[in-house]
């Protein structure tokens, strides 16, 4: 829909950050290198497609913060010291953040579905995706959601053993 | 029906203890190969160990077992036995390749781990232990639904002292909660580095918001003990040998024992209680 092709359409490169292994630092790669992008001059997005256990906003310190919505979709969470790092995460989505997000896979779909085409990221030349361990439902909608764009491609993240 | 097949499998299994986390990587697969080869060390205790990790299945390589083959009998799918009295099965054993993927939606996962539980000849347990991928999803929700055909003891709960990992595993006691599954209690792993040269303790993962002891505190929760970190156990587990074994007088297997002890002693006096209700 032009919404959809609308709201990614101002994304030059989409970056996932993957890893089969839980807990090797992928939150942590994501908002470093999306930090780096930033210091280096780019406009940057980070979306946060770990809905059992959202990390990024705490990393960047909005873990209280809520989204809006406006005309063209979500409004993303504004985050750095310059505060020029769009940020969306189902983590700003919990009302307390402690709430688990017991959800099969359907429900987790839809709204990565909605993640990647309902978000108003503007104009950005970089857009970091975080993923959750595994090779299941979130991977498998992110990339089915994201495929009519051009995806820059994915770094994966381990640890030595 | 379904439930009924699920009831009869398993009705020969005295106590089931599932190992959660929310988070990844914090060392629920490794807990859960070192519980299973703690209680087994009882050699008149028969221990399964169940892993529903479906995308990335570690058991297998931590129990030495990779490349094993799961076979068919009459009585159904027999688990690769590490030990006489200690059998597992993992879908590790069931791809032709360690390296392929299982790239699964949720109602096909869903289906493997009712087959494991339906169709696996564990014959008598006393111990079921469940390992389980991070987070409170499709594979959660299906082992706890599956298994209210039997009785779950309760879930160990693994962390790490960090608040990043807190703030996952908060989330996975409120999921316990909400599914009305009993916490034996929280281990926390990685909990300090002794250095084997100069015998200096540091923090790796510093406790910024008290570890998981304040967590536990707050949630009213048992903390069962925390494990330092002992390079000796990645590599124990690489090796897919058992760390207890390999590292009778590390810190860390001292606390891994005093931990599966308490866990060994709430499932007793479950059972104790619930013959004295019966």
């Amino acid at each position: 829909t032009p919404a959809e092709r609308a709201n990614l359409a101002g994304v030059r490169h989409i970056v996932l950050v993957l890893s089969g292994k839980g807990g090797v630092g992928k939150s942590t790669l994501s908002t470093e290198l999306a930090l780096a992008l930033r210091h280096a001059g780019k406009r940057v997005g980070i979306l946060d497609v770990d809905l059992c256990g959202p990390s990024i906003p705490r990393m960047l310190r909005v873990q209280d913060s809520a989204v809006h919505q406006c005309d063209s979709g979500w409004v993303p969470v504004f985050v750095g010291q310059d505060e020029a790092i769009a940020l969306m995460s189902i983590g700003f989505l919990l009302e307390r953040p402690d709430d688990a997000v017991v959800w099969r896979g359907p429900k987790k779909n839809a709204l990565i579905k909605q993640f990647v085409t309902d978000v108003a990221w503007g104009e950005l030349d970089f857009l970091i995706v975080d993923t959750p361990p595994g090779t299941s439902d979130e991977h498998i909608s992110t990339v089915e959601a994201l495929r009519p764009h051009q995806l820059l491609g994915a770094v994966l993240v381990t640890t030595p053993q | 029906a379904e439930a009924a097949e699920l009831r009869a499998r398993l009705r020969a299994v005295r106590h089931t203890v599932l190992v959660l986390s929310g988070k990844g990587g914090v060392g629920k697969s490794t807990f859960s190969a070192l519980l299973a080869h703690g209680l087994a060390a009882d050699e008149t205790k028969q221990v399964a160990l169940l892993d529903i990790d479906i995308c990335g299945p570690s058991i297998p390589k931590i129990m030495g077992l990779e490349g094993e083959q799961v076979h068919q009998s009459g009585s159904g799918w027999s688990p690769v036995y590490v030990e006489e009295n200690l059998g597992v099965m993992s879908v590790g054993f069931l791809l032709s390749s360690p390296d392929d993927a299982v790239i699964w939606r949720g109602p096909k996962k869903n289906g493997l781990i009712k087959q494991f539980l339906r169709d696996v000849d564990w014959g008598e347990v006393d111990y079921l232990i469940v390992d389980t991928p991070p987070g409170t999803s499709d594979e959660h929700l299906s082992i706890v639904q599956y298994l209210s055909a039997t009785r779950i003891d309760g879930a160990v709960i693994v962390t790490t002292p960090q608040e990043v990992s807190l703030q996952d595993v908060r989330k996975e006691i409120n999921f316990c909660h909400k599914v009305k599954l009993p916490i034996i209690g929280v281990v926390e792993n990685m909990s300090g580095f002794v250095c084997p040269k100069c015998k200096n303790e540091s923090q790796i993962f510093p406790p910024t918001t008290g570890g998981a002891e304040k967590m536990c505190q707050n949630l009213s929760v048992s903390l069962l003990g925390k494990v330092p970190l002992d390079p000796q156990i990645g590599k124990s587990c690489d090796s897919g040998q058992s760390f207890l074994a390999e590292a009778p007088e590390s810190p860390a297997t001292l606390s891994y024992k005093n931990i599966i002890q308490r866990i060994q002693e709430y499932c007793e006096q479950h059972h104790l209680q619930e013959e004295k209700i019966m």
